[in-house]
């Protein structure tokens, strides 16, 4: 079901989106500008020294990327529908979604998507074929890992944004999480071992941005990765079970529209 | 003698005006104290992450970058947190908004030119960002060690430059908001702005670590008057004569922006058709 699902979903609102190509054109440009902006930042970096923190200017160029392409994710598809999810809970006009005879879960996680935000993974994925090419190729079973460790990353960014999200069925009013989202997730435009130690843990186990970026670059990069790779896999096991625990619980708490 | 007058009596009620105003745009931010922090709060990752990957490569280098010590890049992020709020003005992409909702028409009707709504609003709410910026600068002192040992002319010139960083950016974003009165697509042309501004302020990084060629391109714009020269006034030791040299930069470029709205508000606002309101 969820399966045959998903893709419709998304076409429904790709088909609505293609209607506008003026905007399309205004988002190659800001995907543009910003990668200009990360290589002027890398090139300034490097200008300086050879490595930071252990990696190489390419391997960093692959790091970019992957943020790129997980921030493009969480642009076009996880953070607008948290949006989406606040303001029907801040209005009470969540009944429309819980009527559905579908888990209401999956539509609040797929309805509001901003297509032209996924221009960003396609710069991120180009990126990271120039900084592999750029560092000399990559293993075979690199690239499984590396497709396991982002897809637990998408996994881990999801929970996060989500439960932050559904809190709003205690609290209510969470203005800015948005701004507060995009904010720290900046955070992961470098490799989270350059942090000092108590922000390290911050940004990997309570906001999990080390985990989404820095694990699926070491990987790739065949930097030694450790244990790091099944610790995320647990890590965002775990992270997908407590969000469907909390929608749950939240939904109970849920008093419908009040209007 | 009576031109004179005219113009005193002018300059008098706009003083009044600004008075207002401001008064009121104070009493509106104190209400909502904690939506401030919340928006400082998510601010503060964007220096905060620059310091430590510039603390890195200072430290990489053997303790220092280009005269930059991990302390003292410390200092400059710290007093940019502050710099960063007195720039924040009215964005350029909140004129899209006034004139596809019509709100632009009653703001025609008004007896003094709209961007002193604008000035005196942001301008009050400073007021309260400094106050609340205390604590926030008290724990990021705790957090990073920064090592700042301003002078007197320093300090003096730091007061004077960020109300004029203030005025200078919100001018030149005004100017380029006013683009909006002839197409409502100029979100790339926004943000290519911001990218400039991001690389050539002293916002990414202190001026002097950029490249030569870098360097020369910033003296080509109004960008860093409004972010490295204030920092730099509390964070390096510089002759009063540099000081002033800068204050003087700032009043040029606020002389500038000044003409140009005035030049180009007169030519948007034969363009000017109002929808919806």
């Amino acid at each position: 079901m969820t399966a045959r699902l998903s893709p419709l979903y998304l076409r429904v609102q790709l088909l609505n989106e293609v209607q506008y190509r003026a905007n399309f054109l205004l988002r190659l440009v800001h995907s543009l500008l910003a990668l200009g902006t990360a290589l002027v930042t890398l090139a300034l970096v490097f200008g300086q020294v050879d490595r930071l923190n252990g990696w190489d200017a390419h391997q960093l160029l692959v790091l970019m990327g992957v943020y790129t392409a997980v921030n493009g994710f969480a642009q076009m598809l996880v953070l607008p529908n948290a949006l989406a999810l606040l303001s029907d809970i801040e209005e009470g006009t969540l009944d429309l979604v819980l009527l559905k005879p579908v888990d209401a879960q999956l539509v609040v996680s797929l309805r509001a998507t901003q297509v032209w935000q996924g221009l960003d993974i396609l710069t991120g994925a180009g990126t990271i074929v120039t900084g592999l090419v750029l560092s000399g190729g990559v293993r075979p079973l690199a690239l499984l890992g590396f497709l396991v460790a982002l897809g637990c990353g998408g996994a881990l960014v999801y929970s996060f944004l989500m439960s932050v999200t559904i809190s709003a069925f205690w609290f209510v009013k969470l203005d800015n999480v948005g701004e507060l989202f995009s904010g720290v997730f900046q955070a992961a435009r470098w490799p989270v071992g350059i942090y000092p130690g108590w922000l390290r843990v911050v940004l990997s186990f309570l906001v999990p941005v080390g985990f989404a970026v820095t694990v699926p670059a070491e990987v790739l990069t065949s930097r030694p990765a450790g244990t790091d790779l099944i610790v995320m896999i647990l890590l965002s096991a775990a992270a997908l079970a407590a969000t469907r625990v909390l929608w749950q619980r939240g939904l109970r708490r849920y008093s419908g529209a009040s209007a | 003698m009576t031109a004179v007058d005219a113009a005193v009596r002018r300059a008098r009620a706009l003083g009044a005006f600004y008075a207002a105003a401001g008064r009121q745009s104070i009493t509106q931010r104190f209400t909502y104290r904690a939506s401030n922090y919340l928006f400082m709060v998510g601010m503060l990752t964007e220096p905060v992450i620059y310091l430590i990957v510039w603390s890195a490569i200072a430290r990489a280098r053997g303790g220092s970058v280009d005269g930059y010590t991990p302390g003292s890049l410390a200092a400059y992020y710290l007093v940019w947190t502050l710099v960063r709020s007195m720039n924040v003005v009215y964005a350029p992409a909140g004129f899209e908004h006034r004139i596809t909702t019509g709100r632009m028409s009653g703001r025609l009707l008004l007896p003094v030119h709209p961007i002193h709504y604008d000035l005196a609003g942001f301008g009050g709410a400073k007021l309260v960002w400094i106050l609340q910026w205390l604590p926030v600068g008290a724990v990021l002192t705790l957090l990073f060690h920064p090592v700042l040992r301003p002078t007197v002319a320093g300090v003096a010139v730091f007061v004077v430059a960020i109300w004029g960083a203030f005025v200078l950016r919100s001018l030149f974003l005004w100017l380029l908001g006013l683009v909006t009165f002839w197409t409502t697509r100029a979100s790339a042309l926004f943000e290519l702005y911001l990218v400039l501004e991001l690389l050539l302020s002293g916002r990414l990084v202190p001026v002097t670590l950029l490249p030569g060629w870098m360097r020369d391109a910033a003296d080509w714009f109004p960008f860093k008057w409004t972010f490295g020269f204030p920092i730099d006034a509390l964070v390096v030791p510089q002759s009063t004569r540099e000081l002033l040299g800068g204050l003087g930069a700032q009043a040029l470029w606020i002389g500038c922006g000044s003409l140009l709205v005035a030049v180009v508000w007169r030519r948007a606002l034969r363009r000017y058709t109002g929808v919806g309101g």
